[in-house]
């Protein structure tokens, strides 16, 4: 079986705004593998302990989203692929998908696709089931559990609803996006950290995966940014309760008391 | 006219040595244009290397023409188990806002198992018009069938703009008739307007930090968004509106699906269910560790109220992510919702501004939550929440 698990890189930490000019400070900030990508992977490299699968991860950025690659590799990815090339800069959702979706198909498709449940800088949880719909395959979204009976060809997975949780069925090829609570993601060994370092990870461009140019970038980008700005916050400061941690201790008692 | 994508900007600067007007300007690392300088020429264009600048309309024009064919607003209603999801009110309240700046008409698109009486819901909250899908299979969520047979009913009757709510199942299928559409989708928006040429303009939090992006999609139709629980208002019902209930016959094949839905488990939840709770008690990273989160959890326990975290808490593994408020967690409106340690950074505020009584504890004295909070304690958590948790006890006793 063939799994396939997209990871992000995104700044570590969060990114403010100038309160003077409204502007990003992007200053200082480091990368990081997406903290959603990490638990799609660890799952994958689970399946694979117990199924025979091979694990491929690709990532779509910039040439230093090759890290995330490599740290993908030194936790138990047999395979990365760096989706690279200056005309995919401006993707939205839309451009994204259909790139992961053309470079899915280049590498020669998957059984499976994993990818965490969203982006923690982008937070649309969108790449997901757009990319299942580019690829015209099932998904399931925010998914909890995952177990493969490979003899009929079908997971039985766990998706979070807003009320519980649902346990569905599903023929593969399918693409799950996976909650945090699937697993605990495992550190990378110094054995698969070697290997990771000398891996060779080939770029593919938008002609290597023989991408339509009016489908990617910001040209296949339906959506833009139009302005960032500070939030309005509805302006109900109230009363401020002053004095020693003693004093604060009893002012709110006295206003909790009513509760109790 | 020039556009930036503020993305894809590295702040280069050689927009800037290039303009002849000295329209552009790098500012901390983004160029910025002045739009009453800029004579459009595009030579900023040309010679910008990650192609964050372009001429906005060029491309667009043959499908600019297409546009005007799409009209009118549509809200998904969600419904399950034979109820609509409140969140569904809320959209015809917002939607129904739009419309009228629009003239335009408000449509409600339903699915459902059985015919039932939320047609009639649906138009007393605001619908013009109901389209309504009648199939057994709609008894439980298919991602891929509901998808297919939303898509279909878009590409019939070509709405302006779908907006649906961005629940686990709004979230889950909209990406997907947003994609087979080939159009644009915002997500989990908080803020929604509309321009004078019809442009939805979709304001959301973003980039992890206390800031909002606004997104237009304006070269494609429909335009969609998903939109958070609990932000927009609902109309009073009035049951004199009078509305269309349009049936929509769908092709059979429409409603295959590669899923099975086997059963459904309610949440249990460790203690008070956070969005029926009276009183919520959250932790955020001021609390420093997971001992410190512990004050939270035991004056939540005085209270009877439930435990909630800030993303921040989550992330550091002090709670289950099941407990989140916020923007990526849960929407609650609780009587009372004291934030501990919590910066209040929009992200967080959005799933907890509306509660009654909001009480803050917070070391910084310029901390965003003391804007929204009705009783600002600046001070130690450390110090204040053991006192607190003491003096509750003894009053119980």
């Amino acid at each position: 079986m063939k799994i396939v698990v997209c990871v992000k890189q995104v700044p570590e930490g969060n990114v403010r705004l100038d309160p003077e000019t409204n502007n990003l400070c992007r200053e200082g900030v480091g990368a990081v593998i997406n903290p959603y990508d990490l638990h799609a992977l660890e799952e994958a490299v689970r399946l694979k302990e117990e199924h025979s699968c091979t694990v491929t991860v690709i990532s779509m950025g910039p040439p230093q989203a090759e890290d995330v690659l490599r740290e993908s590799l030194a936790r138990g990815a047999d395979h990365g692929y760096l989706i690279c090339d200056r005309a995919f800069a401006g993707s939205d959702t839309l451009a994204t998908t259909y790139t992961l979706s053309r470079a899915i198909e280049k590498i020669g498709g998957a059984d499976l696709i994993l990818c965490g449940k969203l982006a923690i800088d982008g937070d649309t949880a969108q790449v997901g089931p757009e990319l299942a719909s580019w690829l015209g395959i099932p998904h399931v979204a925010a998914v909890r559990k995952v177990v493969l009976t490979a003899a009929d060809r079908k997971f039985t997975v766990e998706r979070m609803m807003d009320d519980g949780y649902e346990e569905v069925e599903v023929e593969y090829p399918a693409l799950f996006t996976v909650v945090r609570e699937i697993n605990k993601p495992r550190f990378s060994s110094l054995k698969g950290k070697m290997r990771a370092k000398k891996a060779d990870i080939p770029v593919l461009t938008s002609k290597d995966i023989e991408a339509d140019d009016r489908y990617v970038g910001l040209r296949g980008s339906p959506t833009w940014v139009s302005g960032v700005f500070a939030p309005e916050q509805p302006d109900s400061r109230g009363r401020r309760i002053e004095g020693t941690a003693e004093e604060q201790a009893s002012d709110l008692a006295e206003i909790l008391s009513p509760l109790i | 006219m020039l556009r930036i994508n503020i993305d894809a900007c590295n702040g280069c600067g050689l927009c800037e040595q290039t303009c002849a007007v000295d329209a552009i300007h790098v500012v901390d690392g983004i160029a910025e244009i002045e739009q009453e300088s800029c004579t459009g020429c595009g030579g900023c264009v040309d010679v910008c290397e990650p192609a964050a600048l372009f001429m906005e309309g060029q491309e667009l024009e043959e499908k600019n023409n297409a546009l005007a064919e799409w009209s009118g607003i549509w809200i998904y209603a969600e419904c399950r188990n034979g109820e609509l999801a409140p969140v569904s009110l809320e959209l015809l309240g917002e939607g129904r806002r739009l419309a009228d700046i629009r003239e335009t008409k408000l449509s409600a698109v339903l699915f459902t198992d059985e015919t039932s009486n939320l047609t009639a819901q649906l138009i007393s909250h605001g619908a013009d018009t109901v389209y309504l899908v009648e199939n057994p299979i709609f008894g439980n969520f298919y991602e891929d069938a509901n998808a297919a047979v939303l898509t279909d009913l878009a590409r019939r009757y070509k709405p302006e703009t779908i907006l649906a709510g961005a629940t686990a199942i709004g979230r889950s299928f909209i990406p997907r008739v947003a994609a087979s559409l080939r159009t644009g989708l915002t997500a989990d928006c908080t803020c929604l307007g509309i321009q004078e040429n019809g442009d939805l303009l979709q304001s959301r939090p973003a980039f992890g930090g206390n800031v909002m992006a606004a997104v237009l999609c304006s070269g494609t139709r429909p335009q969609m968004a998903t939109v958070h629980p609990m932000v927009m208002k609902p109309l009073e019902t009035d049951p004199d509106r009078k509305g269309e209930v349009v049936k929509v016959d769908v092709e059979e094949s429409l409603f295959d699906t590669k899923i099975r839905v086997n059963n459904f488990v309610p949440l249990e939840s460790e203690g008070v269910a956070l969005n029926e709770a009276d009183i919520v008690v959250a932790g955020g990273r001021g609390l420093e560790n997971e001992e410190g989160f512990k004050l939270v959890e035991e004056l939540a326990e005085v209270l009877g109220g439930a435990v909630a975290a800030s993303r921040a808490a989550v992330d550091s593994g002090w709670i289950s992510a099941t407990r989140m408020v916020g923007q990526t967690g849960q929407t609650v409106r609780p009587r009372i919702y004291i934030a501990c340690g919590i910066s209040g950074a929009i992200q967080h505020t959005v799933g907890m501004q509306s509660a009654e009584t909001i009480i803050a504890i917070n070391r910084d004295p310029d901390a965003p939550v003391f804007d929204i909070a009705t009783y600002g304690v600046v001070g130690d958590a450390f110090e204040v929440l053991p006192r607190l948790i003491e003096k509750l006890k003894q009053m119980k006793a």
